[in-house]
């Protein structure tokens, strides 16, 4: 009797966060790693005969950049837009000049709008999107592409933030569980 | 969202410096990108040492990835093949019996194809693979068509060899790993393979639009006798492409040419061969040192002149 009463309050959530904080290296590092797995996508066991899946690495960056706003520096864009490049097939630069520019647009849009809601977050990530997806595709074809080859891709990526940014949020509570024990 | 207070550098001369450094860090990132990109535009295989490296670290866990894929794909299409099982067996019924006399033909015709060239003195030259290679990856969101497939240097791989799967032709190899190479597709759009119908040898070449079909432009101009369900092969022209692998099938005419499908649906492939190039196996071994070294160049095979374009 006892002891179940003492298991019960051990296994109280906030009985746990006592003397806890959070490990300070965790939580710099998964942003940072969780945007890397999206950049890994091409290696996923995904094999497309034409560009379906959205730019997963791009969605993990705009997601915790506007929800966690400070977690990633201005200038993250250029070491995450050089790993990017690395595995998505696109010519080698091309993600470090758009990411960089994606960053530093954030960063003016928030200056000019502080107070944002999520519709307006998912507007300003999709009208980034809208730029970037077709910009990318015109570096690596060297033509614009056409709409039939673009639309799907966009759709796709443009629903697929309200998801990609559930996960990021998911992942930024498990980046500041206290698990460390003070003292 | 209430904006977060701590991002206010306010008087502190050490956060206004430290904000006003990432600002300047974050447009050189912005020029430092451009400048690789405009390095890599220029040559295309200038940073393809980096890549294939990255790939080779990535590789043992695509490879298992690679295997679960194939598993999963198997396990849908066993569902969808409830639904689909009376149809499908009457179909085939009448297939059978189809095919049935098509192979004694076909026999027949192997008959005589073996008696012809016994007459001409032609020894049978079957493309003997270099290697069998699982494909573990493609470019999912990027509009250039690569795939990664899980064979290399070390397997004997070299740049330009054609890839291949059972359907029909995949792509040809244009980057080589220690382990792992990469595949330029043929449905992306710097690809072009020397192609002829299957039933008259009419002789075009297709190039990849990005969107999982191949444009066919035909080389003679004039009227377009090309009929939707026609199916193209590889010519051989160029010496890189074995002669009659399959390649497409047309589905919609155009003036110049059709808009056709790929047989070999990269997303459906698991397994791929790479086989040697053509014009260094037809060759005989004594005049083999003369030809141009095709394996030495990314892109041996430009089709015609006025619009073959290497691949980037």
């Amino acid at each position: 009797m006892i002891q179940s009463r003492l298991q019960r309050q051990l296994s109280d959530p906030f009985r746990k966060k006592i003397n806890r904080a959070p490990s300070p290296l965790i939580a710099i590092v998964v942003p940072w790693l969780t945007i890397m797995l999206g950049s890994l996508s091409p290696t996923w066991p995904v094999v497309a005969s034409a560009p379906l899946l959205p730019p997963l690495g791009f969605l993990v960056l705009l997601a915790w950049r506007q929800l966690r706003p400070g977690v990633l520096p201005v200038w993250a864009g250029l070491p995450l837009g050089l790993f990017d490049d690395l595995y998505s097939g696109q010519p080698l630069g091309s993600a470090v000049l758009l990411w960089s520019i994606a960053l530093i647009a954030l960063e003016i849009i928030e200056l000019r709008f502080p107070w944002r809601n999520f519709f307006l977050d998912w507007l300003v990530a999709a009208g980034l999107i809208l730029v970037y997806l077709p910009t990318a595709m015109g570096l690596a074809m060297g033509r614009m592409p056409s709409p039939v080859v673009l639309a799907p891709q966009l759709l796709f990526s443009v629903f697929a933030y309200p998801l990609v940014g559930r996960l990021v949020a998911l992942f930024d509570r498990l980046r500041l569980v206290r698990f460390r024990a003070l003292g | 969202m209430a904006p977060p207070s701590n991002r206010r550098s306010g008087f502190s001369r050490r956060a206004q410096y430290t904000t006003f450094f990432g600002y300047l860090a974050a447009g050189l990132g912005a020029l430092v990108g451009g400048g690789l990109l405009i390095a890599s535009l220029t040559d295309s295989s200038r940073f393809s040492g980096v890549r294939s490296a990255a790939t080779d670290v990535t590789a043992p866990v695509a490879k298992a990835a690679a295997a679960s894929r194939a598993e999963g794909s198997g396990l849908f299409s066993a569902i969808a093949g409830y639904f689909t099982s009376g149809k499908e067996n009457a179909d085939l019924r009448r297939e059978v019996a189809l095919a049935r006399v098509k192979l004694v033909e076909a026999q027949a015709v192997a008959e005589e194809n073996k008696r012809l060239k016994d007459l001409l003195g032609l020894a049978r030259q079957d493309p003997k693979p270099v290697a069998v290679a699982l494909m573990i990856g493609s470019s999912s969101s990027s509009t250039r068509r690569f795939a990664t497939i899980s064979a290399g240097r070390d397997q004997g791989v070299a740049i330009g060899m054609p890839v291949r799967s059972p359907l029909g032709l995949v792509g040809r190899v244009l980057e080589v790993g220690d382990s792992t190479s990469r595949v330029l597709l043929i449905t992306d759009t710097e690809s072009i393979v020397p192609v002829r119908r299957a039933s008259d040898g009419i002789p075009a070449f297709t190039t990849g639009r990005a969107d999982g079909t191949l444009q066919l432009r035909l080389i003679s101009l004039g009227i377009n006798p090309l009929k939707r369900g026609d199916v193209v092969v590889t010519s051989g022209s160029g010496g890189l492409y074995h002669p009659g692998t399959a390649v497409a099938v047309v589905d919609r005419l155009l003036p110049d040419g059709a808009i056709a499908r790929v047989l070999s649906d990269p997303a459906a492939t698991e397994y791929v061969t790479v086989e040697p190039i053509w014009s260094q196996m037809a060759t005989p071994a004594g005049t083999a040192g003369t030809t141009p070294g095709t394996s030495a160049s990314a892109s041996p095979a430009p089709v015609n002149p006025a619009t073959g374009s290497t691949a980037r």
